[in-house]
């Protein structure tokens, strides 16, 4: 029997009796670069955070690799949002991307020589060794989200949970992040993404999950990513885009 | 002056209060880089307030007048007022500044109130309370400033052992929490630090003013350093400096409350930082925008910029369409 990197089941959220998810259950299978897509408020940030355990749930089961995720930490990395924290922390871009291994190191133990390599291996494969020693605050918004994923990269997981790692970078930074999500994928690695653009989902995703609530579809991108199904995960909202896409076509022409 | 200040030096326990207070602005600093980073700087000042209330109860009950209690009693009113802040904030649409303030002057009111009762009552005069509204270093007994500079020294080595863990926990806590790190635990391990570096500082800054204790040589630290490590130890030495100075100060002119001129310590030390810092400082930043000004006007005149040439030819333009 396989095991899968990640098995949800019935997984029940709620903000103040608010229910933001509601009864969730899918299966990832491994090796796979999986889009998480929704409209705002479909409860995608939510889904991760609960996953990870940094928001109680109401009900429901996570498991990671056939167990529970306690166990199993040391094997998930983790990209937040990048607004999440405040970029004038006294910290440079290094020490950022070794607090990646923290969680290895276990309490008291300080970073050496061995996290540092590391950690400039991993700033290195997102391009920013020249800039390991630079202040954060003075890195660019596609310069922090580099910086985000090679904190993850540092924490060498085999599933990863990425909040959004597409927001507001330029196209430099996009293409870095696409590049490095195809060099996971073929270390057979398992990465979550919650993205936002629906032009370049087919392009970037092997499967993706489509939310509202709850799950709409989950599976491979050709048979789950229709417009069918994206109607009924964003609603009306989705026509119009679709409306203007064929006008903006026809005027071409 | 300078034979009182001599003679000062001379006295063995004021030495000691010397080294007392050195040691709590040392602590208090370290531990309010965290809290000013974590944004609860103003947490500190309403658990400083708030503590008023437990040392008074604290003394009612006891009728003596014992460090040890009065810190069990300001970390239980504490305790409580940072239960009420949570509460005001979960439970209503009321935010987190407001309720920081209700909590804050209610506390503030009901340990004023106490404190008027008990000097008004019978050994009211020998309590020496009053000496906690502003702080008067040099009314602190010998174990009272031993308790307070061990205990100081426990904190920076708290500090010092969990230095990886507060600095995650203070900059990414989700992440923190994702890895496994037990957030919650660090996280409450910093408030109760910071809840023991107020009230072991009450006696020697006084409640009204002890958070600036903890936020000021913070503040003027981060002027001087983009490092955390850097940083936490620029605090920890203005916060020893601003307590020293105060002790003396006070101590050597009559009477004057220890907590105004320890503050103003710090406050000095902050201005200077605030001017003079390399990068951060306003001077720095005057002195960068304007090379970068003459730069740029420099950039301009220079035929590579394009600037000239295309000006020039606009000119030409404008003559010929004028003939």
């Amino acid at each position: 029997m396989t095991t899968y990197p990640l098995e949800v089941e019935r997984l029940t959220v709620a903000y103040q009796k608010k229910p933001v998810l509601n009864s969730v259950s899918f299966n990832i299978p491994a090796g796979k670069l999986i889009g998480i897509l929704g409209p705002n408020g479909a409860g995608k940030s939510t889904l991760l955070k609960a996953m990870l355990g940094l928001i109680p749930v109401v009900d429901g089961d996570v498991k990671i690799f056939g167990g529970a995720y306690h166990e199993q930490r040391k094997r998930v990395g983790y990209v937040p949002q990048r607004e999440s924290v405040d970029w004038d922390f006294p910290t440079h871009a290094l020490d950022v991307v070794m607090m990646g291994r923290y969680g290895h190191l276990g309490w008291f133990r300080r970073p050496g020589a061995a996290e540092r390599n590391l950690a400039l291996e991993c700033l290195t494969k997102v391009g920013m060794s020249e800039l390991a020693g630079r202040q954060i605050s003075q890195l660019s918004g596609g310069q922090q989200q580099r910086v985000f994923l090679a904190r993850a990269l540092a924490q060498t997981a085999d599933l990863y949970f990425m909040d959004e790692p597409f927001a507001g970078v330029d196209a430099t930074t996009e293409k870095a992040i696409v590049a490095l999500l195809q060099e996971l994928k073929e270390q057979g690695k398992t990465v979550l993404v919650v993205h936002h653009d629906l032009a370049t989902v087919e392009q970037y995703f092997d499967h993706v999950l489509l939310l509202n609530g709850g799950l709409v579809a989950e599976g491979p991108t050709q048979e789950v990513f229709t417009p069918d199904n994206l109607q009924k995960t964003y609603g009306g909202r989705i026509a119009i885009l679709q409306d203007f896409s064929a006008s903006a076509s026809a005027g071409q022409v | 002056m300078l034979s009182s200040f001599t003679s000062w030096f001379a006295d063995p326990n004021l030495q000691w209060i010397l080294m007392g207070s050195l040691l709590l602005g040392l602590g208090s600093g370290v531990i309010g880089s965290f809290a000013y980073l974590r944004k609860q700087s103003l947490l500190g000042d309403a658990l400083a307030h708030a503590a008023l209330p437990g040392i008074c109860i604290a003394f009612m009950l006891s009728g003596v007048k014992s460090m040890g209690l009065f810190i069990l009693g300001a970390i239980i009113s504490g305790a409580l007022a940072t239960f009420g802040i949570h509460a005001i904030t979960r439970f209503s649409r009321i935010k987190q500044d407001a309720a920081l303030g209700i909590v804050l002057s209610v506390f503030f009111g009901i340990g004023v109130v106490l404190m008027t009762k008990i000097q008004h009552s019978g050994n009211g005069n020998q309590s020496g309370l009053d000496k906690y509204m502003f702080g008067q270093a040099a009314s602190m007994m010998l174990s009272d400033v031993y308790l307070v500079g061990a205990v100081s020294l426990v904190l920076i080595l708290i500090c010092a052992l969990l230095f990886k863990e507060f600095k995650l926990v203070s900059f990414d806590p989700g992440f923190a929490r994702g890895m496994g790190m037990r957030t919650a635990f660090l996280e409450q391990l910093l408030l109760l630090m910071t809840v023991i570096a107020v009230v072991i500082g009450i006696q020697a800054v006084g409640v009204v003013l002890v958070a600036a204790l903890l936020i000021t040589p913070a503040v003027a630290a981060r002027y001087w350093t983009d490092r955390l490590g850097v940083m936490v130890v620029f605090a920890g030495v203005f916060g020893g400096l601003s307590g020293a100075v105060g002790t003396m100060i006070s101590g050597t002119l009559s009477n004057l409350p220890t907590g105004p001129v320890t503050v103003l310590a710090a406050t000095l030390l902050f201005a200077v930082s605030a001017l003079f810092a390399p990068n951060r400082g306003l001077i720095a930043k005057l002195m960068r925008r304007s090379r970068q000004r003459v730069e740029v006007r420099q950039w301009a005149g220079t035929p590579e910029s394009g600037l000239g040439a295309a000006a020039s030819r606009r000119y030409a333009g404008e003559r010929s369409a004028d003939s």
